[in-house]
């Protein structure tokens, strides 16, 4: 296994799959191998690791201190300054004072942006990579090789005509939507989603399309002998089958969707009614940039669900991000 | 937040989500329904439709169209002003010099130091631990990213106490405090560096992977014809990691060339910090100049082209094989 190119990366075989969790079998190499290294190799490694993590550290550190400490003194004095509080994440969260953060809307926002803007993808991304993979057609190769060209397009090639398409197709219904239901507001999550979901399709055809085309031929056309329908065979055989496949490319849209600024930049709006933690996080850089004890806290805030999802669920985190990071 | 916007974002994406689901059983209906002649043809349509439309109107128009824009001028006439704007003033010059620097930075720096690391914990105990550390940057967003380096980079005025990291050392060593993301070319370094924190995880995920791959025999045969450890990893572990590697610059390079958040949370471009992506965002949302941040954003589809047309070279290859 010498080549870990993107394009192979989703139909990995076991050995590729474990990469991340090889080392811990100490084998009878690891112990001839372990002679080799030096100290100083050992010593250089330890000091990237520990480079690497300080800077979050410190961050966290800090959102639990009191804001007149974090404002006059380093966090690494906490042992000569001592002092732990909750307020920074109180107030960022929930203080309803005009001039705090208000991050827990933001916070729900960012759920309800990142969890349609997943399933939206993936559910068109799988029946389109079935008919590639499976349904044949003049031209199937080159369309399909078009699509893969696609997702490496830059987003900022579409930006400017879709908000102006959807400024124009989309605010007459979202209007006449808050007019009917006047709980949802005239602007809400709909352009994200449908901007999340154009963006992520490339991708997550490519990807799913790897792994569908990998699934036996017998399977399928025993199932067409026996009557099945296209309609069926997706959804009784295809999307079970490709259930491993579909979780690693859901975790990274999900992720892609959380940590993402410029697309919410551009069609959210920017109010507490759409925006999510990312945008709003950003806009405090930009106009309280020196109020750290809010910073620390607020950056955690959105840093939490990345974090659980990294050390809960690292194996498919890892098969994700591998194969998407060119996304963008 | 009230308790009545809580209920409306819940009851968004209660409807979005019924509403997809709706629109995919109509789907699924019309597939039933098709004539007995070309069934397939027709089931094919409907699996491939939604996504195609969505493509055409959301990715490959928009596309072609902001190409037009970037070639029409504020009366809308057909012109390269936008174009002579961007390789004649120097600020706009600054944002495209920036950019290459950044591409020449980031993906180098990074894979060397994700490939040192990835040799040097490979097989020790506690590799895994050690990989974590390194690659959760890459879970976490940007901006985050940013507030977290902005931290490192805070000054205060001498004779206070630093609460910057950087500062810290700088003035623990007898320096003077700097503002670091004000001192033009140094913050610029200072942003890239941020990057290179991001991508050396995923660099040392992928390389690690592909020094697991090489076979053992290969290494045991340069030991035995009594080569130093520099020797087999230039003579043994590198050729044998040479299309990873490849793979691992080009995607840095791609997502280099495309960085954004960093420069927004940081810097927004200030003090000759600015880069193509983020410029074109300025141009484009906030100065209301489309033309020419669409010619940077064409700009910056050129730069990735042809990294691009290598990646579908390769697909190419891999078919043929299949």
């Amino acid at each position: 296994m010498s080549s870990v190119a993107p394009v192979d990366l989703p139909i990995d075989d076991e050995r590729k799959e474990d990469a991340f969790e090889e080392a811990a079998e100490g084998t009878r190499t690891a112990r001839a191998k372990r002679r080799l290294t030096s100290r100083w190799a050992t010593l250089a490694a330890l000091i990237i690791a520990v480079l690497w993590t300080i800077p979050t550290f410190g961050l966290f550190v800090s959102s639990f201190r009191p804001a007149e400490l974090i404002q006059t003194t380093g966090w690494w004095t906490i042992f000569q300054n001592p002092g732990f509080t909750l307020d920074n994440y109180q107030d960022v969260l929930f203080s309803p004072s005009m001039s705090s953060p208000q991050l827990g809307a933001y916070f729900v926002n960012s759920l309800a942006i990142a969890i349609p803007a997943t399933i939206f993808p993936l559910v068109l991304a799988s029946m389109a990579a079935y008919a590639f993979a499976w349904i044949k057609f003049p031209g199937a190769n080159t369309l399909f090789i078009f699509v893969f060209a696609l997702q490496i397009v830059p987003l900022q090639m579409a930006l400017v005509p879709l908000l102006q398409t959807f400024s124009f197709w989309l605010r007459p219904g979202q209007a006449w939507l808050h007019d009917v239901i006047p709980i949802i507001p005239e602007q809400n999550y709909l352009p994200v989603w449908i901007a999340h979901t154009i963006f992520a399709l490339p991708l997550a055809i490519f990807l799913l399309h790897n792994f569908i085309s990998e699934i036996p031929r017998d399977v399928i056309e025993a199932s067409r002998v026996d009557g099945a329908s296209h309609a069926q065979i997706f959804f009784r055989i295809i999307l079970p089958l490709a259930t491993p496949a579909i979780a690693s490319f859901a975790i990274f849209q999900f992720l892609w969707v959380w940590n993402d600024l410029l697309v919410a930049l551009i069609f959210s709006g920017g109010t507490q009614d759409v925006a999510p933690l990312t945008q709003r996080l950003a806009e405090m850089v930009g106009s309280r940039g020196q109020d750290w004890q809010r910073l620390t806290a607020g950056a955690f805030v959105s840093l939490v669900v990345p974090l659980v999802v990294f050390f809960s669920l690292q194996r498919f985190f890892v098969r994700g991000l591998l194969a998407g990071s060119t996304k963008g | 937040m009230t308790t009545a916007d809580l209920t409306g974002k819940i009851l968004q994406v209660v409807m979005g989500l019924v509403i997809f689901a709706a629109i995919i059983g109509i789907l699924v209906l019309l597939m039933g329904r098709g004539p007995k002649k070309g069934r397939d043809y027709w089931q094919l349509t409907w699996f491939l439709l939604p996504a195609i439309l969505l493509l055409a109107v959301g990715l490959i128009w928009p596309a072609v169209r902001t190409t037009g824009l970037a070639f029409l001028d504020n009366s809308g006439n057909v012109s390269f002003d936008n174009f002579v704007w961007m390789f004649t003033q120097p600020s706009a010059i600054r944002t495209l010099i920036n950019t290459v620097i950044w591409v020449l930075f980031v993906p180098t720096i990074s894979t060397a130091l994700g490939l040192a690391y990835a040799v040097w914990i490979d097989k020790s105990r506690g590799e895994r631990f050690y990989k974590a550390l390194v690659f959760m940057p890459m879970a976490i967003s940007f901006v985050g990213a940013g507030i977290i380096w902005r931290f490192v980079y805070e000054y205060r005025s001498a004779g206070r106490d630093q609460i910057g990291l950087l500062n810290a050392m700088v003035v623990g060593l007898g320096g003077d405090p700097v503002q670091w993301l004000q001192t033009d070319p140094l913050n610029t370094f200072l942003l890239i560096v941020v990057m290179i924190w991001i991508q050396t995880g995923f660099a040392m995920v992928v390389l690690s992977a592909a020094i697991k791959g090489i076979p053992t025999e290969q290494i045991e045969a340069a030991q035995l014809d009594g080569t130093n450890a520099w020797q087999r990893f230039l003579n043994v572990t590198v050729p044998g990691i040479r299309s990873s590697l490849v793979v691992v610059l080009t995607t840095i390079s791609i997502a280099t060339l495309k960085v954004f958040d960093i420069v927004r949370t940081m810097t927004a471009g200030n003090f000759n910090t600015s880069v193509v992506a983020n410029e074109m965002y300025t141009q484009a949302f906030r100065a209301s100049e489309v033309g020419r941040g669409s010619a940077l954003a064409l700009i910056l589809f050129v730069m990735v082209l042809p990294i691009v047309i290598y990646n579908v070279n390769v697909l190419r290859k891999q078919r043929e094989i299949r």
